[in-house]
């Protein structure tokens, strides 16, 4: 049993002239939590769309579990759980209904799958709720009830797209706690696409995405220590006014949206000086912190990731 | 910032809870699914729960069931007493014109819950439950013959409600030809299902798929001797109305209701044999098609 349960090989897929996974090489070892980082339009996507086998690649490989497999082959198939940005249910049919289809898709029958079913969606603690149409059910509900069913047939690996995208904070805290718990128990290992950087905190490992290119893979801590010490963040509507002042002392300042960020050594020390040196009354709000994973990309491309929403 | 739970430089040994875990997870070999035919079983089931959540999905949406039957009752009657006064066929004046009307009706029944139904791929693919289809082991044969047996099943609940006004239209149940008739019903759907289906994987939008509908489909529904009689139409017409497939299946479907009217309307070239082997031919290449393009090499998702 070797020690990556999943690794991709040079993967590369182009729509017409844009290359969307240009050699995209990873290895996901076994039990832990790896997390595809980057704004939209990186290629984190395509490459979820080129493992689950909804898009062909035009070179690379995918090599689980030692054996190199395509992302069509059944055998491998069978050992994902696949959760969609989109719910994948059926609103019309209840959630045990919909539980029961996903059974029925991976060869699960009878009191087998019953069982799986009772253990999942008490697992996701929906068990109460099963008999209603899941056109009734929350956001979060869903994405709790899609966890389970992909679940049931005991996956090695769950893969999901955004899993935060359109739910709410504690829904999305929630389902974390289950995942992680997931991790913990079942040694359940998750790849997962996002990007937002709180997500992106929960993983033990990263792999930054930009423009379909691989920029950084390590833990998200060691991914902070490359920022230099500490981030100061100034918010104002005169940016334009205060953006050569800043330029002119920190060669590290950076423009994003609405904001100038400023990696430094020893913030705290810096604040005063630079704030000292604006006119008075333009800084809306000024803020210290340790590196975010947004830092580190602001860091590695020179972007935000909300910047090319 | 949720504390993290495993350090990264040791992979975790299987603890006691994982080795509990029972075989059907991590220690099922690759090769086990070849072995034990397990896949064939896999996209039966697949087949089978695709049908019954198509099924559920249409009796339960009551709007449905209704308008895909008040529509054509409705077109029936509208037009068939609206063109029954003006009506005469040659030969057959005593086929009053709801009667003739009548098998066209149920071929158009077909035809609009055959397509309907499979239209509803181009959503579910992208954002609905196709997506968990797509990704599971089974065969995307097993999705196309799922999503098309499941328009099949729901256009010969709705054909088998319409027949029951045959009463109204003077037939009788004793008098059809009823093997002939399941028979002609059972491949005209399949056929169209399936074309519905290989237009809605290629088209992948709904306003396409009503082009399609409108431009192709109605106008073959006309030329197919549903309306009016394939003896007298001009000879452009009657070329497109014997290359159309939908002529064969109204034509097998006239002949099933009432083989005396058919006799006394129809051509003498038309022949129960030629009839059959059309619409089978037709359900044969249109799901061809649709594996097809469900398959095909540079897919998109």
């Amino acid at each position: 049993m070797s020690e990556m349960l999943l690794e991709l090989d040079s993967l590369r897929r182009s729509f017409g002239k844009r290359v969307a996974v240009d050699n995209l090489s990873l290895s996901i070892r076994r039990g832990e939590i790896f997390g595809l980082l980057g704004p939209n339009g990186a290629g984190k996507s395509t490459a979820f769309h080129l493992l689950t086998g909804l898009l062909a690649a035009d070179s690379g490989q995918v090599i689980f579990d030692g054996v190199a497999l395509s992302p069509t082959d059944p055998r491998l198939r069978r050992r994902l759980g696949v959760v969609f940005q989109e719910p994948s249910l059926d609103d019309k049919l209840t959630g045990l209904e919909n539980l029961q289809l996903g059974a029925a898709l991976y060869g699960l029958r009878g009191r087998h799958a019953a069982k799986r079913i009772a253990e999942m969606s008490a697992l996701v603690e929906l068990t109460d709720r099963l008999h209603d149409p899941v056109e009734q059910y929350s956001g979060g509900m869903k994405r709790r009830l899609e966890i389970a069913r992909v679940l049931l047939h005991r996956p090695d690996m769950l893969i999901l797209d955004e899993p935060g995208r359109g739910i709410d904070q504690p829904t999305q805290r929630r389902i974390w706690e289950q995942l992680i718990e997931l991790n913990r128990r079942e040694k359940l290992t998750v790849l997962l696409t996002t990007h937002q950087p709180d997500e992106a905190e929960h993983c033990h490992r990263l792999a930054i995405l930009d423009e379909g290119r691989l920029i950084a893979c390590d833990s998200p801590d060691a991914l902070k220590r490359c920022v230099g010490g500490d981030v100061i963040a100034l918010e104002s509507e005169h940016l334009d006014q205060i953006w050569p002042i800043v330029q002119r002392d920190f060669s590290t300042a950076r423009r994003i949206e609405n904001q100038i960020v400023v990696e430094v050594p020893r913030g705290h020390e810096v604040i005063p000086r630079l704030v000292e040196k604006l006119p008075a009354g333009v800084l809306r709000s000024v803020e210290l912190r340790r590196p975010t994973l947004g830092d580190v990309f602001l860091h590695l491309t020179g972007r935000g990731l909300g910047a090319t929403a | 910032m949720t504390e993290q739970v495993l350090t990264l430089e040791t992979p975790a040994a299987p603890t006691p809870a994982h080795a509990e875990r029972p075989s059907t997870g991590s220690r099922r070999p690759f090769d086990k699914l070849r072995a034990d035919g397990g896949l064939w079983r896999l996209n039966w089931a697949t087949v089978s729960v695709l049908v019954v959540r198509d099924l559920k999905r249409f009796f339960r949406q009551k709007s449905r069931v209704i308008g895909a039957l008040v529509q054509p009752v409705i077109f029936w009657l509208v037009i068939g007493s609206g063109l029954g006064a003006s009506f005469r066929i040659p030969g057959a004046e005593q086929v009053s014109y709801v009667q003739y009307f009548f098998p066209g009706i149920v071929m158009l029944v077909v035809l609009f819950t055959s397509i309907f139904t499979t239209m509803s791929v181009i959503e579910d693919r992208h954002k609905g439950f196709l997506q968990a289809v797509l990704v599971a082991p089974s065969s995307r044969v097993a999705l196309v013959l799922g999503k098309t047996l499941g328009g099949v099943a729901i256009a010969l609940c709705q054909a088998a409600l319409f027949l029951t006004l045959m009463f109204f239209a003077g037939y009788h149940p004793r008098t059809v030809d009823w093997p002939l008739c399941v028979a002609i019903l059972l491949f005209a759907s399949i056929g169209l299902s399936s074309f519905g289906f290989a237009i809605a994987w290629w088209l992948d939008s709904t306003q396409g798929y009503h082009v399609v509908m409108s431009v192709l489909l109605l106008p073959l529904w006309i030329l197919s001797g549903a309306m009016f009689p394939l003896r007298g139409a001009s000879p452009i017409i009657g070329w497109l109305m014997r290359g159309n497939p939908m002529a064969y299946i109204v034509s097998g479907l006239r002949r099933a209701l009432s083989a005396e009217q058919f006799s006394a309307i129809s051509e003498a070239s038309s022949s129960v044999t030629l009839e059959l082997t059309v619409v089978i031919g037709f359900a044969a290449v249109a799901l061809a098609l649709a594996v097809f393009s469900c398959t095909g090499k540079r897919r998109k998702p």
